[in-house]
C-alpha cells in the first residue's frame, strides 16, 4: 500500500489493451474478420492468445494463495489445469476443428441436428460463461482494494466496462491480438519478480520454509482480520477473531494455528493421504477429474479453435498452449511457498489470494525495486481479469447473438456483447462475499460433468442420440449444479456429505457418461441418419476434401 | 441452421484460362482409381464407410492408450503416496519429492505425452490418406 507504481501500471495495462483493441478494430473490416478474425492467425499468435485467455484470476493469484495456505495438496490444480489442455488435444481438438462449430450449441446441431438440445447447451454456456465471469471482476475489485485502497466496486466496474467495450468495437480479431500480449505480459509479471525473490531469500541466508517449531513472523506485525477464523495460540489460548479484528505479533512469535489451514509443517509439506483418510484421497481424484474433463467444456476455450485453418494446425496449436500454459505453472507455487516464510499474516488474516502482489513488497521493501516489482504483479493480474473476461464474454456474447437474439450480424454481436458484460457486472457487486477459487472450481465441475461426455461421445460414437445427449448434460451438470449450489449458499456440512458436494465431480461426471450412453442406447432409433457423413467430416483430414 | 462456411482448403478463384496437362496414361489411370475411392468415401458406400471406421477406431486407440499413459503416470500419485508414505518424505536437494514430481516434472511429462500423440496422430492420417489414394492393383 502506499506504491505510487501500481496505479500507473494497471492504468498502462489497461490503456495497451484497449489500444491494441483499437489497431485490431483498424485491421477488421468484413463480418468474417469481425467474429473469427477469418481463420488467418498463426498458430503461435493463436496459441499464445488462447493461453492468455486461459490464465484467470484463479491461475495468477488463486493457485498461489491456496499454496501458502494447504500446500502439496492443491498442486494438483496447476498440474490438472495444464492437463486439461492434454485432454482436449487427445479427444477434441482437430474433430472440433473439422466439424466447423464455431461454438458447443453448434457442434450440437451438426452433430445431432436437434434443435431443443441446442437450446439447452445455450443455457449451460450462458451459464457456465457467467459463473467464470463474476470471479473474475471480483478478483479485480479485491486487488485495486488492496493495492490501491480504492473501493471494491470501483475495480470490478472498470475491468466489467473495459472488456465489454473492446468485446464490442473490436470482435475477436482484436481480442487475439490482446491476449497474445497478455499471455506474455502475465509470464512476464511473475518470471522476473520471482528471480529478485529468490535472489533476496538467498540474501537473508535462505531461511527454512518449514522450520521445526511452525512458521513465524519476521517483523513485528499487525494484521487486521479479514474472514472470521478459530485461533489457537502458542500458550494453548483459543481465539475466536471476527473481520476487522487487529492483532499484533513481535519479530519471531510463532504464527498461531487457524482453523482450516495447514499450518503444521507435516500436514503442508507432506501429502495429507499419508494414512487412512479416504475421503481425502476422494477429494484429490475428484479434483483430478473435474480439472482435467473440465477445460474441454469451458465456452472461451472451444471458440478458439475455429480460428485455427484447419484439424492438424488445431492440433499443432493444441500443443504449443499445453507447453505455454506449463511453463506459466511453474511459476506460483515459488509465490506460495516464499509467502510461508515472507507473508504469514495473511494465514491470519485469511486473505491469502494476496500473496502474489503482497510477497514483492513484503521480501524486498519498500525500496524502488519493490515497488517496481509489486506494480509489475499489479499490472500481470489485472492482465488476467482482462483477458478471460474477454474470452468469456466473447463466447457468451456470441452465443446470445446467435441463439438468442437470432441474428449473426456485427450489431447483433455488440448488443449481446452488453447483456453478456451487464449481468454478471451487476451480480459481481452483490456477491462479494463468494469465494474466488470455489466457484472457479464449480465451473471446471459443472463443464466436466456436462460438456465433456457431449463432445467426447459425439466425436467417437456413433451411438449418441439427442435424448441420450440431453439427458446426460440434464443429469449430470444438473447434479454438479446442485452439488456446489448447496455448497455456496447450504448449511455447512461435515464428513462424506460436505466431500461430496465441495468435490463433486469423481460422481457426477461417471454418472453423466452412465445416462448419456444409457438413454441413447434405448433411443436407438432416434440416432440421426447422416451420422455416417458426419464422422467422415469430424476425422478425414481436410487434404481429401473435395 | 447449421452454417455454411467457406471451405478454407478451396481458396482462391478459378483461373480464367486453364491449362491443359499432357501427362503419360499410367498415371492418368493412377488418378481415375484414387479419385473412385474417394468418391466411395464422400458416397458412403461400404468401402468408405469401412474405411473411415478404421480411421476414427485406430484414433481413438491412440488418444485411449495416450490417456492411460496419464492416468498410470499422474493419476497413481496420489495413491502410490497414501500407501507409501516415505516417500512423501523423501527430498532430492532439499525438496520432498511430491513437490518436484507435481511442481515441476508433471509438466513436461504432460507436454511429452502431447508431442507423441500429434506425431502417431498424423500418422495415422497420413496412413489413411496413402491408403485411400494408393491405386489399387
Amino acid at each position: 500500500m502506499g506504491n505510487d507504481f501500481v496505479v500507473p501500471a494497471i492504468v498502462a495495462v489497461t490503456l495497451v489493451t484497449v489500444g491494441i483493441g483499437f489497431y485490431g478494430l483498424r485491421l477488421a473490416r468484413t463480418t468474417s474478420d469481425f467474429l473469427v478474425a477469418s481463420r488467418a492467425i498463426s498458430p503461435t499468435w493463436n496459441a499464445a492468445a488462447i493461453g492468455g485467455e486461459y490464465l484467470s484470476a484463479a491461475s495468477f493469484l488463486g493457485i498461489a494463495g491456496l499454496v501458502l495456505k494447504y500446500g502439496v495438496d492443491v498442486l494438483w490444480y496447476p498440474v490438472g489445469f495444464a492437463a486439461g489442455y492434454l485432454a482436449l488435444l487427445l479427444f477434441v481438438a482437430a474433430p472440433l476443428r473439422r466439424s466447423g462449430a464455431f461454438t458447443l450449441p453448434d457442434f450440437c446441431e451438426l452433430r445431432l441436428g436437434s434443435r431443443r438440445l441446442r437450446i439447452l447447451a445455450t443455457a449451460f454456456v450462458i451459464f457456465i460463461g457467467w459463473l467464470y465471469l463474476v470471479p473474475q471482476l471480483q478478483g479485480a475489485g479485491l486487488t485495486l482494494a488492496t493495492v490501491a485502497g480504492s473501493p471494491y466496486p470501483l475495480g470490478a466496474l472498470l475491468v466489467a466496462t473495459v472488456v465489454t467495450a473492446n468485446v464490442a468495437l473490436g470482435g475477436m480479431r482484436a481480442i487475439t491480438f490482446v491476449q497474445a500480449f497478455q499471455y506474455w505480459l502475465k509470464l512476464t509479471a511473475l518470471a522476473v519478480p520471482v528471480i529478485f525473490l529468490a535472489l533476496q531469500w538467498q540474501a537473508d541466508g535462505r531461511p527454512a520454509v518449514t522450520p521445526p517449531d511452525g512458521p513465524t513472523f519476521r517483523a513485528a506485525t499487525t494484521v487486521v482480520v479479514e474472514h472470521r477464523a478459530t485461533l489457537t495460540l502458542p500458550d494453548g489460548e483459543i481465539r475466536e477473531v471476527r473481520p476487522g479484528d487487529e492483532l499484533t505479533f513481535a519479530a519471531g512469535d510463532p504464527v498461531p494455528d487457524v482453523s482450516g489451514v495447514a499450518t503444521e509443517a507435516g500436514d503442508w509439506l507432506l501429502p495429507s493421504a499419508a494414512g487412512n483418510d479416504d475421503r481425502g484421497l476422494f477429494a484429490t481424484y475428484s479434483l483430478i477429474l473435474a480439472t482435467f474433463l473440465g477445460t474441454m467444456g469451458l465456452p472461451h476455450v472451444l471458440v478458439r479453435f475455429y480460428t485455427n485453418p484447419d484439424g492438424a494446425a488445431a492440433r499443432r496449436t493444441t500443443l504449443v498452449v499445453l507447453a505455454l500454459v506449463g511453463a506459466f505453472y511453474l511459476l506460483p507455487t515459488l509465490y506460495g511457498v516464499l509467502g510461508r516464510i515472507y507473508t504469514p499474516q495473511l494465514l491470519v488474516s485469511g486473505q491469502t489470494d494476496a500473496v502474489v502482489v503482497l510477497l514483492p513488497g513484503a521480501v524486498l521493501g519498500d525500496g524502488t525495486v519493490g515497488r517496481l516489482l509489486a506494480a509489475l504483479v499489479s499490472a500481470g493480474a489485472f492482465a488476467a481479469f482482462l483477458s478471460t473476461s474477454s474470452g468469456l464474454l466473447t463466447s457468451v456474447a456470441g452465443v446470445i447473438s446467435t441463439d438468442v437474439l437470432g441474428r449473426g450480424s456485427v450489431r447483433g454481436f455488440r448488443l449481446a456483447t452488453v447483456i453478456a458484460g451487464a449481468v454478471p457486472a451487476v451480480l459481481a457487486l452483490h456477491v462479494s462475499g463468494l469465494d474466488v477459487s470455489q466457484v472457479v472450481g464449480l465451473a471446471f465441475a459443472v463443464a466436466a460433468s456436462s460438456f465433456c461426455p457431449l463432445l467426447v461421445l459425439g466425436i467417437w460414437w456413433r451411438g449418441l442420440t439427442d435424448l441420450g445427449a440431453a439427458a446426460g448434460v440434464l443429469v449430470g451438470g444438473g447434479a454438479a449444479i446442485g452439488a456446489v449450489l448447496v455448497t455456496v449458499l447450504g448449511p455447512p456440512l461435515t464428513g462424506w456429505p460436505a466431500t461430496l458436494t465441495t468435490q463433486p465431480a469423481a460422481w457426477t461426471v461417471p454418472l453423466a457418461f452412465t445416462v448419456m450412453v444409457a438413454v441413447s442406447i434405448a433411443t436407438r432409433r432416434r440416432a440421426p441418419a447422416d451420422v455416417a457423413a458426419t464422422m467422415l467430416r469430424l476425422h478425414t483430414p481436410e487434404t481429401l476434401r473435395m | 441452421m447449421a452454417k455454411q462456411l467457406p471451405d478454407v482448403g478451396s481458396g482462391g478463384t478459378v483461373p480464367p484460362a486453364r491449362r491443359s496437362r499432357i501427362v503419360l496414361a499410367e498415371i492418368t489411370r493412377q488418378d481415375t482409381r484414387a479419385e473412385r475411392t474417394r468418391a466411395e468415401l464422400a458416397q458412403q458406400t461400404q468401402v468408405g464407410e469401412a474405411l473411415v471406421r478404421g480411421l476414427v477406431r485406430a484414433q481413438l486407440a491412440l488418444a485411449l492408450r495416450l490417456s492411460l499413459v496419464v492416468a498410470i503416470g499422474l493419476g497413481g500419485l496420489p495413491w502410490l503416496f497414501a500407501i507409501a508414505p516415505s516417500l512423501g518424505r523423501t527430498t532430492i536437494a532439499g525438496v520432498n519429492l511430491p513437490w518436484l514430481l507435481l511442481g515441476v516434472a508433471s509438466f513436461p511429462f504432460l507436454i511429452g505425452v502431447g508431442w507423441a500423440y500429434v506425431r502417431l496422430a498424423e500418422r495415422n492420417e497420413q496412413d489413411f490418406i496413402d491408403l485411400v489414394q494408393r491405386p489399387e492393383h
